[in-house]
């Protein structure tokens, strides 16, 4: 039996039972980083030794039956968690060599619950980007066609899962990078309502919109996943006490009396016919569940964009700034002056990306300019949030595309910044609004890449949004499906 | 809008970033691409519109000024580029 192909909750079951250990598992999976990592390249770091001590110590806990929800399950991990003891680069030459001296504290959750850490993997230098190609350390391949972009700036965490790298995986959606690899990889990805789960230990891109979610194999590994990493964290300042339901029990079959929105805006001009094609689909298949579909407006999502694109670069300019040289990363030792230690360690640690984003912000928030951007910005943040309100006065959750074209080409659009913003379209306004959203796999492209359907609620409303899901999963059947190019 | 090599430049100074004369060129071009798409922001009206500042309406946290275990200074130093067991070391400033 090929157990790398398993979910958590088959896993864990036969786990459970003693009919698999977890070391055998643990080995299943590596083997399985060893046959197709050469093509996938997802994982910056892969730690084979202390994934199998972390396999013998579930053993023991499985044997005694005292194993948490995820014992002996082997997950990677975004390199962007910090990960005590093991090296957490961000995709970055500044934190090449950097070794955390603590665990994030969804490390700390999934660590208790039992999990194995295979390693961490590939993302977009400080998750800034939606292609993955801006990891320093080369970027990570579409498992369903190599030529292919895995999506980001989750794209490790994406690519491992759906090439069965590993059960599941941990990423971050600052605006839409868990959302957008998931689609793109045909794997299910659930970016949690902002405060849902604890940032501590989170590398911060944008510390308004970066939030921490699972991206797995199915709906029932994504519901289990939340279980575990929900919850409020006096470490985070900005993660909110609220009960954690069981994220399990909300997937009921059948979604009568629940109302899906279809927001007329997100359809828009350019959506790419194969996607619209299949997210069609998806929400036929929603209304054949029970669900009632009904047209509604976003008016404010044209300018999600523009908004994202002050907003994010200009929290990042200032998170950047820590990385001097002084306390951790890398730095220019040939540099006689503070002032050229500073310039010279920043200009050789980061790569374009960062250097453009950090600039935009920079200026974006220097003096004169803050009224003009930032300020109208986040202005115009509140009218996006206050469409959603209103939308869901009236429906539990939206449906729509993730992104407006299915995975394209490596290096198609790296000299065209602007074009690569404007693909996050679809996913963006939710990380202004704080809100919850999830991409399912709907649908392929003739030329058979994964097409992804979201689904979007009010805060806190991830059960709605799991609850859909799940029953879109049951009724397309097609969650199963694997790549057959690797 | 145009923004000039010069802006870039000072913006690059202000981020503590140094840049090649071509970065600073290809990053004018870009910028002056990226703000003029943001300049359609001002087609809204947001007189008065308050600003989003949190995603959720959370109040201050606050906890009590306890002192709980923290890093030893070993482990704080352990990914100092130049330390001397005590502390960072920098470049002279003075």
């Amino acid at each position: 039996m090929s157990l790398y192909k398993l979910t958590i909750h088959e896993l864990r079951g036969l786990l459970g039972k003693r009919q698999v250990s977890a070391v055998e598992l643990t080995r299943d999976v590596l083997a399985r980083i060893e046959k197709v990592e050469d093509k996938v390249k997802a994982y910056i770091t892969l730690d084979p030794e202390g994934a199998l001590r972390q396999a013998e110590a579930a053993d023991k806990e499985l044997q005694e039956g005292t194993g948490g929800a995820l014992c002996g399950i082997p997950l990677s991990i975004k390199d962007v968690l910090c990960t005590d003891g093991m090296r957490t680069t961000c995709g970055s030459r500044i934190l090449e060599s950097f070794v955390p001296p603590y665990d994030a504290t969804v490390i700390e959750k999934v660590k208790q619950a039992g999990a194995v850490l295979l390693g961490k993997v590939a993302m977009d230098e400080f998750a800034m980007g939606s292609t993955s190609e801006n990891c320093a350390f080369g970027p990570p391949r579409n498992p369903w066609n190599a030529d292919y972009i895995c999506g980001g700036s989750s794209g490790g965490s994406a690519a491992s899962v759906a090439a069965d790298e590993c059960i599941a995986s941990l990423g971050t959606d600052t605006g839409g990078s868990i959302r957008q690899p998931a689609s793109h990889c045909g794997v299910v990805g659930l970016k949690p309502t902002y405060g849902r789960v604890s940032r501590y230990g989170l590398v911060a891109f944008a510390s308004s919109l970066d939030q921490i979610g699972p991206l797995t194999k199915d709906v029932t590994d994504c519901a289990l996943m939340m279980n575990v990493i929900s919850g409020y964290d006096a470490k985070d300042s900005t993660s909110v006490e609220q009960e954690v339901p069981d994220f399990r029990e909300a997937l009921a079959e059948g979604l009568q009396g629940m109302k899906v929105g279809i927001p007329r805006e997100y359809f828009i001009k350019g959506l790419d016919p194969e996607v619209e094609k299949a997210v069609q689909h998806g929400i036929n298949s929603l209304r054949e569940a029970g669900a009632e579909t009904v047209e509604v407006s976003l008016p404010h999502t044209d300018y999600c964009v523009a908004v994202y694109y002050i907003v994010a670069p200009a929290e990042a300019s200032s998170n950047l700034a820590r990385y001097d040289g002084v306390r951790y990363g890398f730095r220019d030792k040939s540099s006689a002056t503070l002032i050229d230690m500073y310039k010279n360690s920043r200009s050789l640690g980061f790569g374009d990306e960062v250097k453009r984003r950090i600039i935009i912000g920079t200026y974006a928030l220097s003096s004169g300019y803050y009224d003009a951007y930032y300020k109208k910005a986040s202005q115009v943040r509140t009218l996006i949030t206050e469409d959603f309100k209103k939308v869901f006065e009236t429906c539990d959750v939206l449906a729509s595309p993730v992104t407006p074209t299915p995975a394209w080409k490596l290096a198609e659009k790296i000299d065209d910044p602007l074009s690569v913003y404007l693909s996050d379209i679809l996913t963006i306004s939710a990380n202004l609004a704080g809100i919850p959203g999830i991409s399912v796999p709907c649908g392929f492209s003739g030329a058979g890449l994964p097409i992804g359907l979201q689904l979007q609620s009010a805060h806190f409303q991830e059960e709605k949004l799991l609850r859909a899901a799940y029953n879109l999963e049951q009724r397309l059947n097609i969650f199963h499906l694997r790549s057959e190019n690797l | 809008m145009k923004i000039t090599p010069q802006e870039i430049s000072h913006v690059a100074n202000l981020a503590r970033l140094h840049l090649s004369q071509e970065e600073v060129e290809a990053m004018a071009r870009q910028l002056d691409d990226i703000l003029t798409y943001v300049a359609k922001l001002n087609e809204l009206d947001t007189e008065a519109v308050t600003p989003t500042t949190h995603a959720i309406s959370i109040v201050n946290a606050f906890r009590e000024d306890e002192v709980k275990p923290s890093l030893s200074r070993e482990k704080a130093l352990a990914n100092g580029p130049m330390q001397n067991g005590e502390s960072f070391v920098v470049p002279r400033v003075i």
